[in-house]
């Protein structure tokens, strides 16, 4: 299955991933739109930024599934291997967020909910939209 | 084969799930003393507080029996196992035979004996059925005592602020929700919830009940118009040990989640767990540790052996807006960061990770229950990083790129 990885050597933490997933997931149609909606747009992919290395991170879609095991409501579920959220279902408990092992559950506060990356697969096909906007190729999505 | 399930909550989803990655073709009967669809428990304080429909209540979709070829008894009680026969009897008198039996029968509401009781009308907060019951009997400013001040005591509490009720909660214990939270947080905790209106009066319990008033051991007495009890849990083990299985303070399993008793497997409340931050045995009332026990099962019992290994408590809550993330256990050298909204408290012992309480601030909490179930290496992870907030960038280069995925080609 296709994924997104990150080449941290390549990563310049400018953030730009983020504002396009913020964007990509605001159901707007464009960026400017999307930050002056009213609503603050939450990435779902996170840049870490260190003395000597950067890298983002988003949900690896990974075997374990601990967050949809774990989730108290059944918001979370598998499509076609990718994990996704039915955010009408979510009540914000954070069973999912306590369960991650890579930190990639992103907590909505004004929506008191997660958001999570579902590879962009309810915006649109191709490339997901971090992947998309990365200036330097450090985002990529592939089979590995 | 033929699989029976007694429950129809997390457990038993596991075990449904657990199955099916298996055998496709089994027959699988899914008995329930309870008359729903599989629905979540923990969203029954959801539900009354209104932020949960009918509708968003069920934990799984509609056709999900259908889509799993899981007939449904319901309404029905499992009186019996019958080990010889290898059968389960109804309270109907009923007989239903198995190949492999599930039991994964939860827990009831612990009532202790009080004084009075027998003649008092109150309500307990386990089911479906009693948020029900609340919500029928529940008008704007009654009175309402909770003596509990848990998990299911204070979300309890939580849902009928909704209802603008006058709300005092007593517990026995001198804090708040002991069983995950330190004194200090539990304080932090507290105030917040005093701040909604709720009144606490601890380390005192009910000496005398009324019709509309409790006398307390300490003097003080609490008028109510509606009693809600939710001081504790204990499961429900009776069929196993009726049945010769053993049974500690829950249901006995080994890490196949197998009983003492051939082709009877237990998963979920019911059961004990063993804890691997603590190297403890105990149960573990979690949802997530019963989908997960249930799904190893579910695996055991259709033919792929596997274990259930690295459980630890952990928990995920929130009351009134401010939320707690905890998981492991809590003896060893403790690191304490508090702000006046947020609390985090870290517990090291053999150069490892064993436990944290984050209040207010939980973002990428699962990082930490990473570590602790990874007994991972305090060597290999830059402390300071650590301490500061969970992150990815505290791994070695190494670990990471094996945590995240490869190495970039």
């Amino acid at each position: 299955m296709k994924k997104v990885y990150v080449n941290e050597d390549w990563c310049l933490a400018c953030h730009l991933c983020e504002f396009y997933c913020a964007a990509a997931n605001s159901g707007a149609p464009d960026m400017v739109k999307a930050f002056k909606s009213g609503k603050k747009p939450v990435p779902r992919i996170q840049v870490e930024e260190g003395s000597d290395v950067n890298f983002a991170v988003q949900c690896r879609h990974c075997d374990g599934k601990a967050c949809v095991k774990g989730c108290i409501t059944g918001a979370l579920s598998i499509k076609d291997g990718v994990v996704v959220c039915d955010e009408s279902r979510c009540v914000g408990c954070y069973t999912c967020v306590l369960s991650c092992p890579f930190g990639c559950i992103v907590i909505d506060e004004e929506g008191h909910r997660i958001q999570k990356c579902d590879l962009c697969t309810k915006n649109h096909d191709g490339e997901p939209a971090c992947v998309q906007g990365c200036p330097n190729k450090a985002i990529v999505f592939e089979e590995r | 084969m033929n699989y029976v399930i007694i429950g129809n909550s997390a457990a038993a989803v596991g075990t449904i799930s657990g199955i099916r990655e298996i055998d496709p073709n089994g027959k699988i009967t899914v008995i329930s003393d309870e008359k729903y669809h599989t629905y979540s428990r923990p969203l029954i304080s959801y539900w009354l507080q209104g932020k949960v429909t009918d509708k968003n209540i069920y934990y799984r979709d509609p056709d999900f029996y259908e889509k799993n070829g899981v007939e449904t008894v319901f309404g029905k009680k499992v009186t019996k196992i019958n080990t010889e026969n290898k059968s389960v009897v109804l309270d109907d008198g009923i007989s239903v035979p198995y190949d492999k039996l599930m039991v994964a029968t939860g827990s009831k509401p612990f009532v202790p004996p009080m004084n009075g009781l027998d003649k008092v009308h109150y309500h307990t907060f386990m089911s479906y059925d009693s948020v029900k019951a609340i919500r029928s009997e529940i008008k704007p400013n009654m009175k309402v005592l909770i003596i509990g001040a848990g998990l299911i005591g204070l979300k309890a509490a939580e849902a009928l602020s909704a209802y603008n009720a006058q709300i005092t909660v007593v517990d026995m214990a001198d804090r708040i929700l002991p069983s995950i939270l330190d004194v200090r947080a539990g304080v932090m905790m507290q105030k917040h919830i005093e701040k909604q209106g709720v009144r606490f009066i601890l380390g005192t319990s009910a000496d005398e009940l009324t019709e509309h008033s409790a006398k307390l051991k300490n003097g003080v007495t609490v008028d109510f118009d509606m009693l809600i009890i939710a001081v504790g849990v204990r499961p429900n083990t009776e069929l196993v040990s009726d049945a010769g299985g053993k049974v500690e303070r829950g249901i006995v399993t080994d890490n196949t989640q197998k009983t003492t008793i051939d082709d009877v497997y237990a998963a979920g409340d019911c059961t004990v767990s063993h804890d691997a931050s603590s190297d403890s045995d105990k149960i573990l009332a979690l949802l997530p540790n019963a989908y997960m026990q249930g799904e190893v099962a579910g695996r055991n019992m259709a033919g792929r052996e596997n274990h259930y290994v690295n459980a630890i408590p952990m928990n995920a809550i929130g009351f009134f807006g401010l939320h707690i993330i905890t998981a492991g256990s809590y003896d060893g050298e403790e690191f304490i960061d508090e702000t006046e909204n947020t609390y985090k408290k870290l517990v090291f012992r053999d150069n490892t990770l064993k436990g944290y309480i984050l209040m207010g601030d939980v973002k990428r909490a699962g990082i930490y229950t990473s570590m602790i179930k990874e007994r991972i290496d305090l060597g290999e992870v830059d402390i300071d990083m650590l301490k500061d907030r969970p992150q990815m960038m505290m791994f070695s280069k190494e670990r990471r790129e094996e945590k995240l995925g490869g190495i970039f080609r």
